[in-house]
Parts: C-alpha cells; sequence; structure tokens
C-alpha cells in the first residue's frame, strides 16, 4: 500500500463529487414527485390507476438497479419510436438514463415510504379538520405534510443512502463520478487498493454529512 | 423472437439458464455465509468495547460504501494483495483467484455487514431476564446462546434477513461488471451479439422480478409459519 498516494487520489476524486451530487439531487427531486404521484394513485377510487402504481412499484423495487439502468439507456435505442422522438437527443445521453432512472426506481421506494408515514396518520385528525371547515388544501397543507415530514424522515434518510450508492452505477454507462474516476485511477497506474479506498472514503464522508444533516433537520422538525 | 430464447446454438436460452443458475448459487452461498459470518458479528459487539467499536466501524463502512465499489475492490485489489503476500513467503507464481470466488467473497462480506445490524435489533427484542434465568438454572453461555436465545432471534429477524436476501438477490447483478457469468452478464453478451439490449435485459429483469416475488411470497409464508409455532 503506498500511502501517498491517498494523498494524491482524494482531490482527484472530489473532482467527481459535484456529478454525484447532481444526479442524487435529482433523482431525488423526480422520486418524490413521482412517488407522491404514485401514492395518490393508489388511494384513489379508480382501480386501474391502483394496479399501475402497485405494479410499477414492485417491478422497481424487484429487479436490480442495473438491469433498468441498462435497459434504459442501452435497451430504448432498439426501438425505432424512440430513436426518432423529441426524446432521443436526452435519452442517448449518459448523464440523462442515469438521472432518469436513479429517479424511477428512488419513486417506487419513496411512494412505499410516504404510504407508510400516512398509515401512522390519525384518521381522526383528518375528520377534524374536515369539521372545522379545513379545505383539502389546507388539510394537507398544515395536517398532513408536517406530521408525514416528521414521520418519514428517518427511513427517507435511508433512502437518500440508498440512491447515494446507486450514483455508482452512473459509472457503468461512462459517466466519470466518483467510481468513475476511481476506475480510471486503478487501470491507469494498476493501484486499485488505493484508489478505490479513496474512493470510499469520499463516499463515507457525503454519507456522514449527509446523515448530520438529516438529524439536525429531523431534531428541528420535532419542536 | 422465440428462436432467440431457444436452447441450443442458435438460441441465448441455454445461456441464460446457465446464468441464472450462477445467480442463484452466488446468492444462496453469499447469504449462507453473510448471514452466518453477520451473527458472529453480533455477538462479537458483545465482548467488550474495543470489539463493539470494530464491528461497528465495519458494519458502518461496508453500509455506506457503494457495493459496487466493494466489488471493484475485491475483484481488482485482492489479487494484487494475495500475491504481494504471496511474494512476502517466497512464492512467486501467478496466482490466479477466480472471479466468482472474488465476487462471493465481497458479497459476502457485504450482507455480513447487513445482517449483523438486523440480528443487532433482533437480539434487543429478547428479555435479558432470560439469559439471566438460564445462568441461574446453570446453563453454559454457549448453551443459552443456542438453547434460548437463537430460536427466538431467527423467528425476530426473519422480516428483515428476507430484505437481506432480497438486496443481495439483486446486488448480483453487479458482479456481471466483473465478467462473471452469471445472469446480467449473460444477457449483456446476448443483448451486444443480437443487436436486442431491450428485450433481454426486459427478460433479465422479468427472471429476478419473478424469483423475487417467489422469495417474498416464500418469506410470508415462513413468517406465518412461526408465528402459529409462537402461538401454540
Amino acid at each position: 500500500m503506498e500511502w501517498h498516494l491517498f494523498l494524491d487520489y482524494i482531490p482527484k476524486l472530489l473532482l467527481g463529487v459535484p456529478i454525484t451530487l447532481g444526479l442524487l439531487a435529482g433523482a431525488l427531486v423526480l422520486g418524490v414527485t413521482l412517488g407522491a404521484g404514485l401514492c395518490y394513485m393508489r388511494t384513489t377510487k379508480v382501480p386501474v390507476l391502483g394496479w399501475i402504481a402497485t405494479g410499477y412499484i414492485s417491478l422497481f423495487r424487484g429487479t436490480p438497479l442495473l438491469v433498468q439502468l441498462f435497459a434504459i439507456y442501452f435497451g430504448l435505442g432498439q426501438f425505432e419510436i424512440i430513436r426518432e422522438s423529441f426524446a432521443w437527443p436526452l435519452l442517448r445521453e449518459a448523464w440523462f438514463c442515469a438521472f432518469l432512472t436513479l429517479g424511477l426506481n428512488s419513486a417506487a421506494f419513496t411512494s412505499e415510504i410516504i404510504r407508510g408515514g400516512l398509515l401512522g396518520l390519525e384518521k381522526g385528525q383528518l375528520e377534524a379538520a374536515k369539521a372545522f371547515g379545513f379545505s383539502n388544501w389546507n388539510n394537507l397543507r398544515f395536517i398532513i405534510l408536517p406530521q408525514l415530514l416528521r414521520i418519514s424522515i428517518p427511513s427517507y434518510s435511508n433512502e437518500i443512502i440508498l440512491v447515494l450508492k446507486g450514483t455508482s452505477l452512473a459509472s457503468t454507462i461512462s459517466l466519470l463520478e466518483i467510481t468513475g474516476l476511481a476506475k480510471k485511477l486503478a487501470s491507469k497506474n494498476f493501484t486499485p487498493f488505493e484508489a478505490f479506498i479513496s474512493a470510499g472514503i469520499v463516499y463515507l464522508v457525503i454519507v456522514f454529512v449527509l446523515t448530520f444533516l438529516m438529524r439536525q433537520l429531523e431534531r428541528r422538525l420535532e419542536h | 423472437m422465440i428462436e432467440l430464447f431457444s436452447f441450443g446454438d442458435a438460441g441465448w436460452g441455454d445461456e441464460l439458464a446457465r446464468g441464472l443458475a450462477t445467480t442463484l448459487i452466488l446468492a444462496v452461498v453469499c447469504f449462507a455465509t453473510g448471514t452466518l459470518i453477520g451473527l458472529m458479528l453480533m455477538l462479537l459487539r458483545r465482548r467488550g468495547r474495543f470489539s463493539r467499536m470494530l464491528v461497528e466501524l465495519y458494519v458502518t463502512v461496508l453500509r455506506g460504501v457503494p457495493e459496487l465499489l466493494v466489488i471493484y475492490l475485491f475483484f481488482f485489489g485482492t489479487g494484487i494483495f494475495v500475491r504481494n503476500v504471496a511474494a512476502s513467503f517466497g512464492y512467486t507464481d501467478y496466482i490466479n483467484l477466480s472471479g466468482f470466488f472474488l465476487a462471493a467473497l465481497a458479497l459476502t462480506c457485504i450482507t455480513a455487514a447487513y445482517s449483523a445490524e438486523v440480528f443487532r435489533g433482533a437480539a434487543r427484542s429478547i428479555p435479558t431476564g432470560q439469559a439471566e434465568a438460564a445462568r441461574a438454572f446453570g446453563f453454559t453461555p454457549v448453551k443459552t446462546f443456542r438453547l434460548i436465545e437463537l430460536p427466538q432471534l431467527l423467528v425476530v429477524a426473519l422480516p428483515g434477513l428476507g430484505n437481506i436476501w432480497l438486496i443481495l438477490l439483486k446486488d448480483t447483478a453487479l458482479v456481471s461488471l466483473t465478467s462473471v457469468a452469471e445472469l446480467m452478464r449473460q444477457s449483456s453478451v446476448a443483448a451486444g451479439a443480437t443487436f436486442r439490449p431491450f428485450t433481454f435485459y426486459a427478460v433479465a429483469a422479468l427472471i429476478y422480478f419473478i424469483i423475487s416475488m417467489l422469495s417474498e411470497r416464500a418469506v410470508l409464508l415462513a413468517e406465518r409459519r412461526v408465528a402459529i409455532v409462537e402461538k401454540s
């Protein structure tokens, strides 16, 4: 083990952090939006919407992220309709496919977290709010969301870490985020140990920072 | 379309089936060894502050670092490591470690970290009074663990272990990037050879999906069975 290489590699790997965090942020936003939509679909009275949402969720939770990523990045080009569509300039970009896959995947997990949080709410509160003449919007804004946030934060913190780890798969479709850079350094200088352990240190620091921030948020919401 | 998946030279059916077998063997082996080590890690935690810190460090690192990175580290790093160690003993012939072995090693380490956490949570649900009572009856610590703690532990840990199995099953797909010929790897090869990437990745996804669904069902059945035993 060449210890000085860590000092050399870690700054180089930091160059990949913006891509990793960008993918993470994008995927989380898409995941929450779509996840809330999926959760709404399951609660409506239209059965077909519920089936679609349930099918989507178990499909994305029951298959490897790598398969999803490859199916979207390498797979979609198989269809002429997609190659000729307006979306193709985006869908052939590696960063867009990584963002899309991570977001679609996270949506399935996030919708389960939201559903779990909603189950934790007391029914009586909503009825009371309705009796006080709260509109649906106000009900959501003042009664459901604040409690939902508080209940869901621990499990959502987990989801954030899972998506962060998922971003490493972007390296397999040529994106030079942290893992991609580490792989390049490892093979260029034939120093896999130093390169991958340096990358591990960078990821751990990000995990600690994110966990710390989420815990602060959790504490903030408790009061 | 159908002939793409036929068995024999023309289709990819047999390649995919062999890949599936490798995936299942890999998952089962790593689950068995990983949960066993996880159980040992949980027991190691109790042996004083130093070992607890060591186990906590291991679990935090392995859970915080992307699985892909761990697999790369083992796959690309272990060969050099083993050769260096062998060289320091004066053995200079080229040592070739099988990709399957290294992949299994990486997935085992990851599974051990996750299951150590599951067992820790499960162990907390067992009242300490039971162990004290066992000691009062003259049970040795080993006997207490084997006869009193372990059976309850496994029941409580069952849902968590089921989750770990599902995560592990999906993580085996990452091993394809190190050219171990499991299901995902075979699908990639077929996708490249036939120019039908979506078809093959969709089929791979479907196979993983079916195994996941069957496993989920099996875990539910097991949970129900154990619950009945508990009641009677």
